[in-house]
């Protein structure tokens, strides 16, 4: 009972249980885990229709240059980040990591140029440590984490159709866009962008106002309220990491299968090749491969296969490679789907690994992600 | 005669073979299934062992055996269709039947009224 009383709530929190959730402690808030629809009919109805999520536990924060120029806010945080973000247009969104001095990854997050600064949406259990980290090196900066401010994801084939009832010029945008815009008369940013694989789109709403922009999108007939347990089932089928799970202090970039993230002007014999923490690591990687990397992992029976098991090269269990870094059931693939690192003798599509469940070896084969077809609007 | 247990079984006596399965509030409590696990027929379980397992999208719950017996059969139904334990975990979605080795065991069972104070 000392637990929940010190449990964080969102803006969105009274909306949740008046919908039913079943509210469970997520990163030291008490968020929906799912509603009385269930995980399965959540995920479900975000890949047919549109789901509606509360994702204001994130971290939104400020990074403003005290010279207010966008140049060196960029410059101060390609410090941190190995990602391009002087050349980020102004109303557009990069995917990024920050990374520590040994090449690991400290948190995931999304990067918006938003003209006279830099929006920064970082995950909820690394917020204080993100911030903190941000404060300490970007001298030059004032960084500002946003207390004020719910953040909503509006996910699934009819986001669009549900989020023009309130703004007709939704169409203009395309993957990872993002605008500043009236909703409902409140000014909400808006990023064409998610974590479930399908088109969608995350918006900011100032705190006041989150329940009433939550209320009429969700009165469209194709939008239905997700809990977090069904948003952990949409991104694993959609191949993206859940720090702390696929990716973290032990896990580099490359090794991650996320060096797309990198643009060229961060790697060797770009314009500003390296400058960021675990550099030298990081781009031997790019040059020279590295000895691991993630993958996609399906099981070839029903049975789930979570975080934590262990991979084997043979169903005796003599010979680990591995563990699984994030497992659940897939509801659009009808079946149970992983990620994990394997060496690279057993990351080519179609290897089968064995991992120990309950005692068994139960047989795995190693799979392209994504498990399912994004449907980004690029 | 039907019995529970705290752990959320429910078992079922004809003669000296019990039918076991959870309840409706256990099925509640797990959310919708997507794998069942269940015990060889021919093994020897014994009471509050583990017997089968379930699994929802985020995790896996053992269900346990509600006395000592051996299993003399297993409801394939409910490994075809998992989602048949939360339509009918009182009914159609049995898990395993069991040959008791005491029947007069099930006397230290709770029933019905016991198991619905219980959940509350």
């Amino acid at each position: 009972m000392d637990d929940q009383a010190a449990l964080r709530t969102t803006p969105l929190h009274a909306l949740h249980i008046s919908l039913g959730a079943k509210m469970v402690p997520f990163a030291g808030y008490d968020m929906p885990v799912q509603y009385p629809l269930g995980v399965m009919k959540e995920h479900l109805h975000t890949r047919a229709e549109a789901g509606l999520f509360d994702v204001s536990h994130m971290g939104q924060v400020i990074v403003k240059a005290k010279s207010g120029e966008y140049a060196d806010a960029a410059l101060a945080l390609e410090k941190l980040v190995p990602v391009d973000i002087l050349g980020l247009k102004e109303g557009r969104q990069r995917y990024g990591f920050f990374t520590d001095a040994n090449g690991g990854i400290l948190d995931d997050l999304m990067i918006t140029n938003r003209g006279d600064h830099l929006l920064v949406v970082v995950n909820a259990a690394c917020k204080d440590q993100d911030v903190a980290h941000m404060k300490a090196n970007l001298a030059d900066c004032d960084v500002t984490l946003l207390e004020d401010r719910a953040l909503i994801a509006l996910q699934g084939p009819r986001a669009q159709a549900v989020l023009a009832e309130l703004w007709a010029g939704v169409s203009g945008m395309k993957f990872m866009d993002v605008r500043e815009v009236p909703l409902h008369d409140v000014p909400c940013i808006i990023s064409r962008s998610g974590y479930s694989g399908e088109d969608g789109f995350e918006i900011s709403v100032p705190e006041a106002h989150a329940v009433e922009v939550a209320k009429a999108l969700l009165e469209h007939p194709d939008c239905e309220p997700i809990g977090l347990g069904a948003r952990d089932s949409l991104r694993l089928e959609a191949g993206l990491c859940l720090y702390g799970n696929d990716i973290d202090t032990t896990t580099s970039p490359i090794e991650a299968s996320l060096e797309w993230a990198l643009q060229k002007a961060r790697k060797a014999g770009g314009d500003r090749e390296g400058g960021f923490p675990g550099a030298e690591r990081i781009l031997g990687e790019l040059a020279n491969g590295t000895t691991r990397r993630r993958v996609g992992l399906k099981p070839e029976g029903k049975a789930p296969v979570r975080s934590h098991a262990k991979l084997f090269a043979d169903a005796e269990g003599k010979t680990e490679l591995g563990e699984v870094t994030s497992g659940t059931f897939g509801p659009s693939v009808e079946g149970p789907v992983a990620m994990g690192y394997l060496p690279i003798s057993h990351t080519d599509a179609g290897t089968q690994v064995y991992a120990e469940v309950r005692g068994k070896y139960l047989p795995m084969t190693v799979t392209a992600l994504p498990f399912i077809t994004p449907t980004y609007k690029r | 005669m039907l019995k529970f247990t705290a752990e959320h079984e429910w078992l079922k006596l004809e003669g000296d073979v019990a039918t076991v399965g959870i309840t409706q509030h256990a099925a509640d409590q797990l959310g919708d299934l997507v794998f069942v696990e269940l015990p060889e027929v021919g093994a020897e379980l014994v009471k509050d062992g583990n017997a089968a397992t379930v699994e929802s999208v985020k995790a896996a719950s053992d269900v346990y055996s509600p006395l000592d017996g051996e299993v003399t059969e297993v409801n394939q139904a409910i490994v075809d269709d998992p989602s048949l334990v939360n339509s009918d975990p009182q009914g159609a979605a049995w898990f395993f039947k069991l040959k008791l080795k005491n029947v007069s065991d099930v006397e230290g069972l709770m029933d019905e009224a016991a198991y619905k104070d219980l959940i509350g």
